[in-house]
C-alpha cells in the first residue's frame, strides 16, 4: 500500500499536499481499495468555505458511499473537474491525477495541525486492515 | 454469526490473483480482483469465473425424494426430468421466504438442492425436518463450485469437458468431465448471462479453474462477490436478505410463478401463499432508474410525489452496464409514481422501469 513520504493524511483517508497556504487534497490508496470502483464524486463548490473535520462532499463507489471530509478551515479555490467524467481517474492515481479540491488555508493555520505523519498513517492502515 | 471464518478450496489461487477477499456468510470469499467494474463487463462481453464453493449443497436421494421436496418446496421437484434444474423456493407456513434454491435432478432417486452459503444451515434442518421419505444429506464440505459466465463460456468450456455443453439448454445439467475432473456441469447461474456451474470434489476446485482460466491466452479474467451483486442486480435477479426473506412472500417479490399451487398434494405454506394468491400481494417490487448520479442504496426511503415515505429500496447499485444507478425497491401497491429516493437527506428523481434492467436477449 503506498504512503507517499511528502503528504500529510487524515483519520479519514485523505491526503493533504499544503503548499504556499494551499492545501490540494485527496483520497489514499488504501481508501480506494476500501471503496472499489469509483463512480462518481461530489465536491464542494470553489468558493465554498470549508471547516476542518466537517463534511463536503461524498465518494460514491460500486458498493458504497462515503462522505469527503475538510482536513483543513479555508476557501475552496479550485476543484477536480476531470473527475466528472472521469472518476475511474481517483482509483487509477489516487495520488496525482486522482486529487479532489484545493483550499486556500485560513490565515495561521498553513502548518501539519491534526493531520497525521506519514508515518503515523501507514500504522492506522494497518491496523484497521 | 460464526466466529471462525471457511476458506474455500481456491484460496491460494485467490491468493496469487491478489484479490480483496471478504467475510461472506463465514466464508473468506473474494470480493474483487482489481476493478469491479471490469469484472462486471468481462462477464457481459466475454466470460470470467467465479468461486461459488460458498454455495450450499444439499442432496435429496431415494426413491421418495421427489415426492420428499414436493412437500418442502413451493416447486414441483417430482415433476423435472433428470438432467433439468428449476428455480424454486423453500417457505415457512405462514408464507415467508426462508431461501429461495436451485434444484437439479441429477438422477431419477437424487436431487442436488443448492442454497445460499448464509441459510444453508437452516435450509438443511427444514428439509431434513420435512423429508422425512427420503435421505437428506449435507453435501457443502464436499463439493466445490466453480462458474464460468459470459457469452463465451459455452465455447471456452468445450474445449475443457468432454461432454457437447453448446447443446446443453439453459437450467440443464449432466455429468461429465473438466479437465478430467469428473463434475455434475450444469447450465445455470446469476448474472443475467449463459453461463454454467461446475461441481466437483473440492480438491478438484483449482484443476478444474486452472483449466479454464488456460482456455483463452493471458488467462479468463476472474470476478468476484461485488461484480455478482451488480450483475444480478442487472438481471433483476433478488439476493436473500435483500428482495427476499421470512417477511416476504414469492408474490411481492413477483416471483409467484415458482409456486405451483396447481401440484395436486399438500406442501408447507400452501394454504398462506393460496391465500395471498387470491389477494394479492401487499407490496410490490419495482425496478428504478435514478434520475441522478447520487446512487439509491439498500434500505433508503422511496418517495411519492408529495414527498411521503411509500417504500424501501432493497438493492441499489450504479449499474456498469447502463451507466447509471439502478436500484430495487418495494412500494406500497397502490403506490404510483413519479417516485424520488431519499438519498441521504435529498430526494432524488427515480423512473419507474421494467425488471429486468438488463435482458441479454434483447
Amino acid at each position: 500500500m503506498s504512503v507517499p513520504g511528502e503528504l500529510l493524511y487524515t483519520q479519514e483517508h485523505e491526503w493533504v499536499a499544503i503548499e504556499g497556504g494551499t492545501a490540494t487534497i485527496g483520497i489514499t490508496e488504501f481508501a480506494t481499495q476500501a471503496l472499489g470502483d469509483v463512480v462518481f464524486v461530489s465536491l464542494p463548490a470553489v468558493g465554498a468555505a470549508v471547516s476542518a473535520g466537517e463534511a463536503c462532499g461524498e465518494v460514491e463507489s460500486t458498493k458504497s458511499v462515503s462522505d469527503l471530509y475538510a482536513p483543513v478551515d479555508g476557501e475552496v479555490v479550485e476543484i477536480n473537474e476531470e473527475l466528472d467524467d472521469d472518476p475511474g481517474l481517483i482509483n487509477a492515481e489516487p495520488y496525482g491525477v486522482g486529487w479532489m479540491f484545493k483550499v486556500r488555508v485560513t490565515d495561521g493555520q498553513a502548518t501539519a495541525g491534526g493531520l497525521l505523519s506519514p508515518t503515523e498513517y501507514d500504522a492506522l492502515t494497518k491496523s484497521a486492515g | 454469526m460464526n466466529s471462525t471464518v471457511r476458506d474455500t478450496p481456491l484460496r491460494s489461487v485467490h491468493e496469487r490473483l491478489g484479490a480483496s477477499m471478504t467475510d461472506f456468510a463465514g466464508w473468506l470469499m473474494p470480493l474483487r480482483y482489481g476493478s469491479e467494474t471490469a469484472e462486471h463487463n468481462a462477464v457481459r462481453t466475454s466470460a470470467a469465473l467465479f468461486d461459488l464453493c460458498h454455495m450450499g449443497e444439499i442432496a435429496v436421494t431415494g426413491p421418495e425424494a421427489g415426492a420428499a421436496l414436493d412437500y418442502a418446496v413451493t416447486g414441483w421437484p417430482s415433476q423435472l426430468a433428470v438432467g433439468r434444474a428449476r428455480y424454486t423456493m423453500l417457505c415457512a407456513p405462514d408464507g415467508g421466504v426462508i431461501d429461495d434454491l436451485i434444484i437439479y435432478r441429477q438422477a431419477a432417486e437424487r436431487f442436488l438442492v443448492v442454497a445460499n452459503a448464509s441459510n444453508t444451515a437452516v435450509v438443511l434442518a427444514e428439509l431434513q425436518s420435512r423429508c422425512a421419505r427420503a435421505e437428506v444429506a449435507d453435501e457443502t464440505a464436499a463439493t466445490g463450485l466453480v462458474s464460468i459466465q459470459g457469452p463465451n463460456g459455452s465455447e471456452l468450456l468445450s474445449t475443457v469437458t468432454d461432454i457437447p455443453v453448446a447443446d446443453m439448454k439453459y437450467y440443464a445439467g449432466a455429468y461429465g468431465k473438466v479437465a478430467g475432473r469428473a463434475a455434475w456441469i450444469a447450465r445455470t447461474g446469476y448474472t443475467g448471462e449463459d453461463g454454467f456451474e461446475i461441481f466437483s470434489a473440492p480438491e478438484d476446485c483449482e484443476p478444474i479453474w486452472n483449466a479454464l482460466s488456460a482456455t483463452v491466452s493471458g488467462g479468463v479474467p476472474p470476478a468476484g462477490l461485488a461484480a455478482r451483486d451488480t450483475l444480478r442486480l442487472e438481471a433483476g435477479m433478488p439476493l436473500y436478505g435483500n428482495e427476499l426473506g421470512l417477511d416476504t412472500t414469492p408474490y411481492e417479490a413477483g416471483l409467484g410463478r415458482v409456486v405451483r399451487l396447481d401440484k395436486p398434494d399438500d406442501f408447507v405454506g400452501r394454504d398462506a401463499l393460496a391465500a395471498r394468491a387470491a389477494e394479492g400481494p401487499r407490496r410490490t417490487l419495482i425496478g428504478l432508474i435514478g434520475g441522478s448520479r447520487r446512487v439509491p442504496r439498500h434500505g433508503y426511503a422511496v418517495l411519492s410525489s408529495s414527498g411521503n415515505p411509500v417504500g424501501t429500496v432493497t438493492s441499489g447499485a450504479p449499474s456498469p452496464t447502463l451507466g447509471k444507478p439502478i436500484a430495487m425497491a418495494y412500494v406500497e401497491k397502490d403506490a404510483a409514481g413519479p417516485f424520488a429516493v431519499d438519498v441521504r437527506g435529498k430526494a432524488e428523481p427515480a423512473e419507474v422501469t421494467e425488471l429486468p434492467f438488463y435482458d441479454r436477449r434483447k
